[in-house]
């Protein structure tokens, strides 16, 4: 059961993620990679995370995803063409990933005694909630963190509106 | 029973897949895009060790990892209007005017 | 009959469940418009549709089947799988939603609770994240249509979207600070105490979260006085004028389910789901079925006062402009949600 769902849903990330690679429309390219996202939200709910799978959803298919077809339907972008200047990237980089895809395939499988075997939806301790965990430790060890990272959005959002305004 | 290591390999093989497209990608919005599936990728390896190890602070990092994910959104997102505006075109290769 | 194993048990009753909830749901979606132009025909003081059967009560099913029997036109420049997806991607959200909302009281046959599909700790979020996505539907179907009309519709509607679904959030974070928990059931539990005074409307001193959801969710759906993406007098039909027949239906037919859920979670967070107003003064009354099917009752019931208060605001409001409403959305009910938030804390760390 638990590897089914993630054999069904690790191949919808793998495929999601290939088709945002061989599309040339750049809609069609954020359409997969929202795909990848629910995918991969319904896989870290079999990890025990429900609070993150919410949040993947929400924040980033929700909100960030919604923004990029927002702006491409903005700037009306359309197929994008292959120019020269890609040529180094597919003789280094293609080899160069598929190294780092074999490498790390090694090690991981090499340690995957060590790594241990994931519960389904096993969430840390059953007795409290996942949530209910996050926030204890967000709020309390966390705090400065948090509230750096509000700033930090703050800053965002001024810069965001600095450039994306008309120049008067 | 699904082994750790295969939630890593798939983290692993999504990020690769991320370099490949942030390299082969001449559109500046799917470079973009790229960037945040390799940050997803990132994300279900904290996810993965997180369950390992039974701490919840992995979960916490994803969660600063998406708050900083939307963020850079907006921006990065604002900076490509902004070129876009000026240069008429969201082809990296010709975006080079310090280049020549 | 063979036995049946406890699974087996459990997934025909929630193929049932489904299938019920999904045909009463379409049902009062089919309603739900024959309300509207019925009350909209007697607030403009004519009659409304009353030909097709009884006070017009056949006129959904002679709806349904004209648009069945169009023709499908695909006009020639759009792009062809988007188009065709986005009106399935638009219902299928306004419908799965419906999936966490509990609709009675526990009540439950062989261990499966029959008055709520899917009992899930995260209920709100799932809620929240369905109808995040659902703006792809509207987004996808007027960039796909190669139309301006359509992609100035959906473009409006993806920034209003965007930008009121952050005021709709907060909002309910009062609610779920006063319940602690983000389960709809704990939620509604949270307010069954003492009936119509410990609704967290009155009794949880909501009122103000209540007004910027009930304001929110307007513009969620897309519905007036917030009906920009759809205004007739500027974008023809905005995000679906290319569409034609069962397209068309469906992209009707989602509004209409949006509207539904809206309603039933305002019903749930702010007026006790599925409790009676009048607390547990009558609950030894009556035989055992009553007690069965009176939550049910008093739901639909809170859903159908949403319903008629949506009809009655769009025959009443006149229509914003575009920056009207991003101005208050963004400087009057985000200020006001956070407000809210402060203020609701500050009072349980006061009290508790």
């Amino acid at each position: 059961m638990a590897l089914a769902l993630f054999i069904i849903f690790g191949v919808l990330c793998v495929a999601g993620a290939l088709n945002l690679l061989f599309q040339r429309h750049p809609i069609n390219s954020a359409l997969s990679l929202v795909v990848v996202m629910m995918a991969l939200a319904v896989i870290y709910w079999t990890l025990g995370a429900e609070f993150l799978a919410a949040a993947q959803v929400i924040v980033y298919s929700g909100a960030i995803m919604v923004l990029f077809t927002f702006v491409i339907m903005l700037l009306n972008a359309g197929e994008e063409e292959r120019t020269t200047g890609s040529k180094a990237a597919y003789f280094v980089g293609i080899p160069g990933v598929a190294g780092i895809i074999a490498l790390l395939t090694y090690i991981f499988l090499h340690e995957k005694a060590a790594l241990g075997y994931a519960r389904l939806g096993g969430s840390l301790d059953t007795a409290t909630s996942n949530i209910s965990e996050i926030s204890r430790v967000l709020f309390t060890d966390l705090l400065l963190p948090f509230e750096v990272t509000s700033i930090l959005i703050l800053v965002a959002i001024l810069g965001a509106v600095v450039l994306a305004r008309r120049e008067q | 029973m699904v082994p750790i290591a295969y939630y890593l390999i798939l983290a692993a093989v999504l990020f690769s897949i991320g370099i490949g497209s942030f390299l082969i990608k001449r559109n500046i919005i799917t470079i973009f895009m790229s960037i945040e599936l390799m940050l997803n990728a990132v994300n279900l390896t904290f996810v993965a060790f997180a369950h390992q190890w039974k701490l919840i602070h992995g979960q916490i990092f994803v969660f600063f990892v998406m708050v900083v994910a939307a963020a850079e959104a907006a921006v990065g997102l604002a900076i490509i209007i902004a070129i876009f505006r000026t240069r008429q075109t969201l082809n990296v290769d010709n975006i080079n005017l310090m280049k020549n | 009959m063979p036995q049946l194993s406890d699974f087996h048990l459990f997934l025909v009753i929630t193929l049932l469940k489904i299938v019920v909830v999904l045909v009463i749901t379409l049902t009062a979606v089919a309603y739900t418009v024959l309300l509207e132009r019925k009350v909209i025909g007697r607030i403009q003081n004519r009659w409304g549709p009353s030909r097709v059967g009884p006070f017009g009560l056949l006129q959904p099913l002679a709806d349904g089947i004209k648009l069945f029997l169009k023709e499908d036109l695909m006009p020639l420049a759009v792009e062809r799988p988007l188009f065709v997806i986005s009106p399935m991607i638009a219902l299928a959200c306004a419908l799965v939603s419906i999936a966490v909302v509990p609709f009675g009281a526990v009540h439950t046959v062989h261990g499966v609770d029959i008055f709520q599909i899917a009992d899930i700790n995260i209920g709100l979020l799932v809620i929240l994240g369905i109808t995040s996505i659902g703006v792809y539907g509207i987004a996808l179907s007027g960039w796909s249509s190669n139309n301006k009309y359509s992609l100035l519709g959906s473009l409006r509607a993806s920034a209003q979207v965007i930008s009121y679904e952050l005021a709709l959030g907060l909002s309910l974070v009062g609610v779920v600070l006063r319940a602690g928990s983000l389960r709809l059931r704990d939620i509604v539990d949270s307010q069954s105490a003492h009936g119509l005074l410990s609704w967290n409307i009155i009794g949880g001193l909501q009122i103000v979260g209540f007004f910027i959801y009930l304001m929110a969710a307007y513009a969620e759906t897309n519905r007036a006085p917030f009906d920009l993406p759809e205004a007739e007098s500027e974008l023809v039909a905005g995000y679906h004028t290319e569409y034609s027949s069962m397209k068309f239906a469906m992209f009707f037919m989602a509004e209409y389910a949006n509207m539904i859920t809206v309603s039933c979670v305002a019903t749930l967070l702010f007026f006790g789901g599925a409790t009676s107003p009048f607390g547990h003064m009558f609950d030894a009354t009556g035989p055992a079925w009553l007690s069965m099917v009176m939550p049910v009752f008093w739901f639909v019931f809170k859903v159908f006062c949403f319903l008629f208060l949506y009809i009655w605001v769009r025959s009443t409001l006149p229509r914003f402009r575009y920056d009207q409403l991003m101005a208050f959305g963004w400087k009057f009910l985000l200020p006001l949600a956070m407000l809210n938030i402060i203020a609701t804390s500050l009072a349980l760390a006061y009290h508790g």
